[in-house]
């Protein structure tokens, strides 16, 4: 028995990838060259761009959804954090002349310590209550940002220069300075903080993160420090938000308050909810409900803001019929839609012949 | 041995646990009473849940209360709850590697330990990767033991472990119970309204009721107990 046990473990050493395993991998590094190499080349410079910002909020609602959908902790800031995380890169490439990397990681960093503070409260505040903190907190940080402003070239702490006729934009890295190679950055970029948050999902804090999230006295039992892990939670969410707002600063050029109103932390977390909180890929296909798809629809002349109503009936369906989101209930309608076409494409078997009725005597 | 002295715990104006003293020495102990005795709340205090008013708490000659709960789980108290609560989403060798990881011991030892500890409960037929949802009541609550006896436990605090169990499926986990203080040297406490677990499981028992110690010695002697016929037991 015991040997068979220990045969029996695959856990935490080495092992023989699934088929299933195999095929995802295969199918995510061709996803990912078409989407280096081959998606610059058939879009157009508006779609470029779109999707130069669907990378950058894909690691915002993949940060949201580490914070829902792994700890069970809701947050309505991203959109605070987010700005924090651009202004700190902006300020910083507007003061220095650091490499871009660097200034992702600073930025990172500034916004994780804001992150942090953020935080506190989710030790004692779940639920509810700590949404409507944390959306105080959007309110807080989008009213500061109104009177302080975006750096723009100026000098001073706030880098912010209101006379200045011609404002220099905010530059890019070297190696990046065309939409398209931006766009390829910024993918790189989002597959690193995708890499980074597999990192803590397949180790102690995802587990950690399981266990919180279920039932807090379990956790508790186990020996976590769930303060510490949910500080951890919240302090990695505002990392990669820091880093996705120094993305954007390069992406855009010029920063203004107004682009980050608080209501879009909902919106946000709408679309992370119908992307899906438990799946990577609920990141993505929540950044392209986010950017993507109101871009279509300027595209063909409808109004985005349309796409509200559609984002609150998509929350809806989701949270009556497909909790994981759309990651997880496409691919299971789409196999369930090929089984029923296959089963049709296939000769019916022949009926078997029924039997003859016995002949009854009178 | 632990040793609780003067224990009480106030939930507003109702007092939960009445100046509680009690000791349990060795091996697997009862704790029994009616509902609302004060059995969780005592439980919710050795973890460090809830704080109490007053009193003290030694357990093998360590002040328990000035531990906070994480620490008393690292320590060597570990527990099961009322409504079991294994790790979902995670793997049956992930929910109790998850309690020993905080361990000094090496991996490999870790890994042993884990392995002895799902071995012990008897889910060595189950596939250690099996996601704990994908198995019955009776295996979650087997998750649950393993995750209390993984290590070296000090003090194991098993809350109403068969509590919903089909009878094949309760007396096998009265058999791991059983053998809990063998394999771990850990000194077990057991909640539970299952007289017949109590009384194969136990050589002492406590009773509580209404927050206040009414009973305690061998546990034959204290189901014979006039005073726990009356308060729990009642007259067949």
């Amino acid at each position: 028995m015991r040997d068979t046990l220990v045969r029996a473990t695959p856990l935490r050493t080495r092992q023989k990838p699934s088929r299933t395993q195999l095929i995802s991998a295969a199918v995510t590094t061709a996803l990912l060259l078409f989407t280096l190499f081959a998606l610059p080349q058939l879009l157009s410079l508006y779609y470029i761009d779109t999707m130069t910002q669907v990378a950058v909020y894909s690691m915002v609602t993949l940060a949201l959804g580490v914070l829902v959908g792994r700890v069970g902790l809701v947050s309505l800031g991203q959109v605070a954090v987010l700005a924090i995380g651009a202004w700190a890169a902006a300020r910083l490439l507007f003061a220095t002349t650091q490499p871009y990397p660097l200034i992702l990681l600073e930025a990172g960093l500034i916004t994780m310590v804001a992150g942090l503070i953020i935080g506190l409260p989710a030790l004692r505040l779940r639920g509810l209550y700590l949404a409507l903190i944390t959306l105080m907190f959007a309110g807080a940080i989008t009213v500061v940002l109104a009177t302080v402003n975006f750096p723009n070239g100026g000098h001073g702490f706030t880098g912010y220069n209101g006379s200045l006729v011609h404002i220099p934009p905010i530059r890019r890295p070297a190696v990046a300075g065309s939409d398209p190679a931006y766009f390829r950055y910024s993918v790189v970029v989002a597959i690193l903080m995708f890499a980074l948050v597999y990192a803590h999902i397949k180790t102690r804090p995802g587990r950690a993160w399981a266990a919180i999230r279920q039932s807090e006295p379990a956790a508790l039992a186990a020996g976590i420090n769930t303060w510490l892990y949910k500080l951890w939670a919240f302090a990695l969410a505002s990392f990669i938000t820091g880093v996705a707002g120094g993305v954007l600063a390069g992406a855009v050029h010029y920063l203004y308050s107004i682009d980050f109103p608080t209501q879009d932390s909902i919106t946000l977390l709408a679309v992370t909810l119908m992307g899906g909180v438990y799946s990577m890929w609920g990141a993505v296909v929540a950044a392209l409900l986010y950017q993507f798809l109101p871009a279509l629809l300027n595209n063909w002349g409808v109004s985005a803001d349309w796409l509200i109503i559609l984002f609150g009936l998509g929350v809806l369906q989701v949270l009556t019929t497909a909790p994981a989101g759309l990651a997880d209930q496409v691919p299971k309608d789409l196999a369930r839609l090929g089984r029923r076409l296959r089963g049709r494409a296939r000769p019916k078997p022949e009926p078997a012949p029924k039997p003859e009725p016995a002949e009854t005597k009178p | 041995m632990i040793e609780v002295k003067g224990l009480t715990v106030r939930y507003g104006g109702v007092t939960s646990l009445d100046d509680m003293n009690l000791t349990f020495e060795q091996g697997t102990c009862g704790l029994i009473g009616p509902n609302g005795a004060g059995k969780t709340t005592f439980f919710n205090v050795l973890s460090g849940f809830v704080r109490p008013a007053a009193g003290t708490v030694r357990a093998f000659g360590v002040d328990l209360l000035s531990m906070t709960h994480f620490r008393r789980a690292r320590w060597g108290v570990r527990r099961t709850f009322q409504t079991e609560q294994a790790i979902e989403e995670l793997s049956v060798f992930d929910n109790v590697a998850m309690v020993h990881e905080h361990s000094r011991l090496g991996a490999a030892t870790r890994r042993k330990d884990v392995l002895d500890a799902i071995e012990f409960t008897g889910l060595g037929t189950v596939a250690p990767d099996a996601k704990v949802r994908t198995l019955t009541a009776g295996q979650r609550r087997l998750v649950e033991v393993a995750r209390a006896v993984v290590g070296r436990p000090r003090l194991v605090l098993l809350d109403e472990p068969a509590a919903g169990l089909p009878d094949d499926e309760s007396s096998r986990l009265a058999d791991v119970i059983r053998g809990v203080p063998e394999h771990t040297r850990a000194l077990v406490i057991l909640v539970d309204h299952d007289m017949s677990l109590v009384s194969a499981c136990c050589a002492t028992t406590a009773v509580l009721d209404f927050g206040a110690l009414i009973a305690s010695g061998p546990t034959a002697a204290v189901l014979r107990d006039d005073a726990v016929i009356r308060a729990y037991l009642g007259v067949a």
